[in-house]
C-alpha cells in the first residue's frame, strides 16, 4: 500500500508536499489533480470519500488529508 | 416542486451524433499540462472519444436531419405533429426561435406550437415536463421534444475544464397520450442565485460579442478562456450535483411511493464518469444501473445525454421491452429536476449519424 506522500508525487513530482501548509493555495494541486488524488486515495486505501467531501479545505495538507481519509472509513 | 401527470408516455426516442470523433489524446496537444497528468485524468473522468459538429453546423440542421430520418422511414407523420420543443443553449439565431425555424426548412403545418426552452443539462427532464403539460390540451395530441446543443463552438480548445468533455447532439423525443393508466412523477428544483457557476459571460446584451471579449485569457490552472466563451466552474458544479441530487431523487421516489432498488436504470446527466460514480456510491445504486459511458464515447452534450444514454445502453430493447427508469438532470441555471416514469413499448429507440 503506498502512502499518502507518495500519491501526492505520484500525481505531481515536481513539487515537495513536505513543506507546504496549503497545497491548495501554494498551487501544487488544482481542481482536476484534487480528482486524480481522491480516485488514487479511494482504491489504494479500499475506501469511497464522499462526493460532499471533495472540496478544497479538505486536500489542503497531510493532516487534512488524514483527516478526511479517517472521516471515509479508513483504520490505520 | 412535484408534479404528477397521467397518461403520458414516450413513444419515441432517436439520437443524432455528429460523425466527426476527436480524442482526448488528440486534444492534449492543446493543453499545458504534462502527458502523464493528461493521461491520469482521461482514466478517472472517462475522457476518451468526443463528437463536435464541423464548423457551421447548427441546432436546426442536426434536428431537421433527424426528423427527416424518421419521417423517410415512416416512424413519425409530418403533419401529426402539434407542437415542436426545441431546447437548446446555442441558437441558431437570437431570433427568430430556432423551433419555427426548424418548422419552416420541414414544411411542417401552420396549426401548431412552436416553442424555444433555455435550458441545458436538466433540459431532457424540463423538455418532459413541459410536453406533458402541453397534451392536458384535447388539440394537441402528439408533442416533438427536441434537445439540441453545439455548445463545441463555443468552447475554448485551450481549457482542459471543458473542451475534452463537451459533445455536441440532438435527440427527437415523441410525447404523447398513453391509453393505459400509467402515471410519470417528477421533482424539479431551481436556484438562480448560483447563475454564474455555469455560464457564456459574452454574446448577448449585457456585454455584448467584441474583440476584446475573443481575446483569450489565463483563468488558472493554466487554462485560456476567452469571455465569449462556456465558462463551468467544476468544482461548484461537482459540489451542487453530490449535496442537491441525492435528496432530490430521494424526494421523487417518496412522494411516488417506490424504493430505490425498484428503479431498473437511473439515466443521469452524464458530465464525466468521476461524478456519476460518487453519485452512485451516495445513493448506493449499482454502477450498473447508472450507466456512465456516454462522455467516454460521445462526450457532455448537455441536455442530450440523458436520451444519449438511453438510446445507446437499451437501443431497440426499448421496443420490445418496459422499464421503470429515473432521468436526473442537473446543472445550469442552476437547475435540478429527476421524473420517474416507465418507459418502452416505444415506435423506435435508435441512434444515427449526421454528415
Amino acid at each position: 500500500m503506498k502512502t499518502v506522500a507518495e500519491i501526492l508525487k505520484e500525481i505531481r513530482p515536481e513539487f515537495d508536499f513536505a513543506t507546504s501548509k496549503d497545497f491548495i493555495a501554494d498551487g501544487m494541486l488544482d481542481s482536476f489533480d484534487v480528482v486524480t488524488l481522491v480516485a488514487m486515495l479511494d482504491k489504494n486505501f479500499g475506501i469511497s470519500i464522499q462526493g460532499v467531501d471533495i472540496v478544497p479545505e479538505n486536500f489542503k495538507n497531510h493532516e487534512t488529508i488524514e483527516a478526511l481519509l479517517r472521516k471515509s472509513g479508513y483504520k490505520q | 416542486m412535484n408534479f404528477i401527470f397521467r397518461r403520458k408516455r414516450i413513444s419515441g426516442i432517436l439520437t443524432v451524433v455528429p460523425a466527426r470523433e476527436q480524442s482526448f489524446v488528440e486534444d492534449m496537444k492543446n493543453f499545458n499540462f504534462s502527458e502523464s497528468r493528461s493521461l491520469k485524468l482521461k482514466e478517472v473522468m472517462g475522457y476518451d472519444k468526443h463528437r463536435i459538429v464541423e464548423p457551421g453546423i447548427c441546432v436546426s440542421d442536426l434536428a431537421v436531419f433527424g426528423l427527416e430520418h424518421l419521417f423517410n422511414r415512416g416512424l413519425l407523420n409530418r403533419d401529426g405533429i402539434d407542437a415542436l420543443i426545441l431546447v437548446t443553449q446555442s441558437p441558431d439565431h437570437f431570433m427568430p426561435p430556432t423551433s419555427n425555424v426548424i418548422q419552416g426548412r420541414l414544411n411542417l403545418k401552420q396549426d401548431m406550437l412552436c416553442l424555444d426552452i433555455n435550458q441545458g443539462c436538466a433540459g431532457y427532464v424540463i423538455g418532459l415536463i413541459q410536453a406533458f403539460l402541453l397534451l392536458e390540451q384535447e388539440s394537441i395530441q402528439k408533442v416533438i421534444i427536441i434537445n439540441a446543443d453545439v455548445l463545441s463552438r463555443k468552447t475554448s480548445p485551450k481549457d482542459r475544464n471543458s473542451y475534452p468533455l463537451i459533445g455536441d447532439a440532438a435527440a427527437i423525443t415523441v410525447v404523447e397520450r398513453d391509453a393505459k393508466e400509467s402515471v410519470v412523477y417528477a421533482n424539479l428544483k431551481m436556484d438562480g442565485s448560483r447563475n454564474n457557476v455555469l455560464m457564456i459571460p459574452a454574446g448577448g446584451f449585457r456585454l455584448p460579442s467584441s474583440p476584446a471579449t475573443a481575446v483569450l485569457e489565463e483563468v488558472g490552472d493554466n487554462n485560456l478562456r476567452a469571455k465569449d466563451h462556456l465558462h463551468m466552474d467544476g468544482s461548484a458544479v461537482f459540489n451542487f450535483v453530490q449535496v442537491e441530487v441525492p435528496p432530490l431523487i430521494n424526494d421523487l421516489l417518496r412522494h411516488a411511493g417506490k424504493a430505490m432498488n425498484e428503479v431498473e436504470y437511473f439515466f443521469c446527466h452524464q458530465a464525466n464518469r468521476f461524478m456519476l460514480q460518487k453519485l452512485a456510491e451516495k445513493m448506493k445504486v449499482p454502477y450498473a444501473k447508472m450507466p456512465s459511458n456516454i462522455v467516454e464515447h460521445f462526450g457532455n452534450s448537455s441536455g442530450v445525454t440523458i436520451p444519449t444514454a438511453i438510446t445507446y445502453n437499451l437501443r431497440d430493447r426499448l421496443i420490445r421491452e418496459k422499464f421503470k427508469v429515473c432521468l436526473a438532470g442537473f446543472g445550469v441555471g442552476l437547475t435540478w429536476g429527476a421524473m420517474l416514469l416507465n418507459l418502452g413499448d416505444v415506435y423506435f429507440s435508435d441512434m444515427i449519424e449526421y454528415g
